[in-house]
């Protein structure tokens, strides 16, 4: 599970991110796939509904809320919104070493929809609910497998500009 | 309000509880604590092996977690040589008790006589011997649907997913360490007053707030412990139930709702969970009310899960928990609504979701000794789950 990092770029303030060692990787379904591989060129891939126009999440045959088959992945902002953090200090996974904050954000471009997530550029003490955050990806190669099998994982980072403050919830 | 009797008009019976022994890595095969407390179950209930027709339980077979499952049904079946007129294991239902309300439908509509209700962990021990936490959560290899989309985050653990939502709560409404520690605290002190529990030495609140982190904002001891154990019940129609040494007790209502999705993240409102909808049909289907609750247990798999429950099933309004239980006077043996009186599975071990039900029981029958409820409780609640899976059951001694 080596990969060479893909940097991210350096804010201002921020705290370094180092990639870890190893993480658990998906095994991509016909209908994740798409989330899980959008970051090949850098877009984040969320299921729409061609019906509603509304996102779901996760991806699935149909859509939730009118039922419509007319469904598949379409690239939204990556922008999103902390809802929910938790500053995770058990090791779970060796290669993955705590503390790391483990998130729900909500997508700017549907708030409903949230994604778990790890927020980081920032220390993991100081991710707030209502923080603005941007989406980046971090390619892994499963075990034993090949460029075809790369996924890229969406880890979200504060929006530079907008900074991070516990706001009006 | 609803006809009188419930759901099941009254018919519904418990006649029996029993529980395994309990402990940490006891080395005993699930399936042998399991038939300890099913053959246990049935000799309260004064009756034979050869009365019960009916069995049900959670999970069934197939979830990879090792020690998750001390038993399926058809192995107890084969084990006791049972004969069965109808027989059920579930995960897909309302918790862990699922399928105990599933036996009170049967009785109800005379698919059997007396249905053995178990549940068998032998949690510890697993973990004792497999390779690392992760390997007990899905045993390695490729990632079951469910942690899909948590465990490439890190997010292996429901401590994990329940962790976001408790500071979600606080951030909210204000809840604080020092209220959810009243949680702990309580579980503890009843956990002194019962034998059977795992951690019998007092706990004091500045040992709480020092605790090692697991997953802020809880900490080692919002978090339930794991064991071996079993326990079950006798779920009898009440006609069949005449003449048994026990007086029976009613099922009033049960709780089995569930409105949205069944995930850990996508729940409209963050601060609510599966046990509001069961909590919300539970009363619906009776006319009683939380004022006339005695005695409750809640499921504490998390403190913070505890919390959801009070409030779901009304006992406080939303967002008001932490001035409810704080101090922990209200939630006290001696208080006005006496919850978790074995230890829960904070202190008295993860016995998952059944030991809640077997102690409604014991409390309803009096015979909780140092941790008896005074003032004889007439009226019992059971909450069991979190996130997105709850269920409730009502039961009375009327
Ligand atoms: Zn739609």
């Amino acid at each position: 599970m080596k990969e060479t990092a893909q940097a991210a770029p350096a804010l201002a303030g921020a705290a370094a991110y180092t990639r870890p060692a190893a993480r658990l990787l998906p095994s991509p379904t016909p209908e994740s796939r798409a989330f899980w591989t959008g970051g090949r060129d850098g877009k984040l891939l969320i299921y729409r509904c061609r019906g509603c126009g509304h996102f779901l999440h996760p991806p699935g045959p149909a859509c939730w809320r009118c039922r419509s088959t007319d469904v598949g992945p379409e690239a939204v902002s990556g922008r999103a919104t902390v809802a929910a953090v938790t500053v995770n200090r058990q090791p779970w996974v060796p290669g993955l070493p705590p503390p790391y904050a483990v998130a729900m954000v909500e997508l700017a471009d549907e708030p409903d929809v949230r994604l778990v997530t790890n927020v980081v550029g920032v220390a993991p003490e100081e991710v707030r609910v209502g923080m603005e955050v941007e989406v980046f990806f971090e390619p892994w190669t499963p075990e034993g497998g090949s460029a075809d099998d790369r996924i890229w994982l969406p880890l979200f980072r504060p929006v530079a500009a907008a900074g991070g403050t516990d706001g009006a919830w | 309000m609803s006809a009188a009797g419930g759901p099941f008009g009254g018919k519904a019976v418990i006649t029996g509880a029993g529980k395994s022994q309990v402990g940490r890595r006891l080395g005993r095969t699930g399936l042998d604590l399991t038939i300890e407390a099913v053959t246990r179950a049935i000799a309260d209930a004064g009756l034979s092996v050869d009365d019960i027709d009916g069995i049900a339980s959670y999970p069934g077979p197939g979830v990879p977690d090792k020690g998750f499952s001390g038993a399926d049904t058809h192995q107890v079946r084969n084990a006791l040589g049972l004969r069965s007129r109808w027989y059920l294991s579930a995960m897909e239902t309302a918790g862990q008790i699922g399928p105990a309300i599933e036996a009170c439908m049967a009785v109800t509509l005379g698919l059997a006589n007396h249905v053995v209700v178990f549940r068998s962990v032998w949690e510890s021990t697993a973990q004792a011997t497999a390779g690392g936490r992760a390997s007990v959560l899905f045993g390695g290899g490729e990632l079951p649907p469910h942690l899909e989309y948590v465990a490439p985050f890190g997010a292996l653990s429901a401590v994990n997913w329940l962790a976001m939502p408790a500071q979600r709560y606080m951030h909210d409404f204000g809840l604080t360490r020092e209220q959810l520690g009243a949680i702990a605290l309580n579980a503890r002190h009843n956990a002194t007053l019962n034998p059977d529990a795992i951690y019998r030495t007092p706990l004091t609140m500045q040992d709480y707030l020092s605790a090692r982190m697991i997953s802020e904002p809880l900490c080692l001891y919002d978090c339930d412990v794991p064991c071996d154990g079993a326990t079950a019940v006798v779920i009898s129609r009440r006609e069949a139930a005449a003449g048994l040494p026990r007086h029976p007790l009613t099922v009033e209502s049960v709780g089995t709702g569930m409105f949205e999705r069944a995930t850990w993240d996508q729940r409209a409102d963050l601060t609510t969970m599966a046990a509001h909808d069961a909590a919300a049909t539970l009363w619906e289907r009776t006319s009683l009310s939380p004022a006339d609750v005695d005695v409750a247990q809640l499921y504490d798999g998390f403190s913070f899960l505890t919390v959801m429950w009070l409030e779901a099933l009304g006992f406080c309004e939303h967002g008001r928990v932490g001035e409810f239980i704080e101090g922990g006077e209200r939630i006290a043996l001696t208080g006005s609504l006496p919850l978790n009186t074995s230890g829960g599975q904070l202190s008295g071990g993860r016995l998952h979701g059944m030991g809640f039900l077997h102690e409604a029981c014991v409390q309803l029958w009096g015979e909780g000794g140092d941790r008896q409820v005074p003032g004889s409780p007439e009226i019992a609640v059971v909450g069991v789950g979190g996130g997105p899976v709850g269920g409730a059951m009502l039961l009375s001694t009327r």
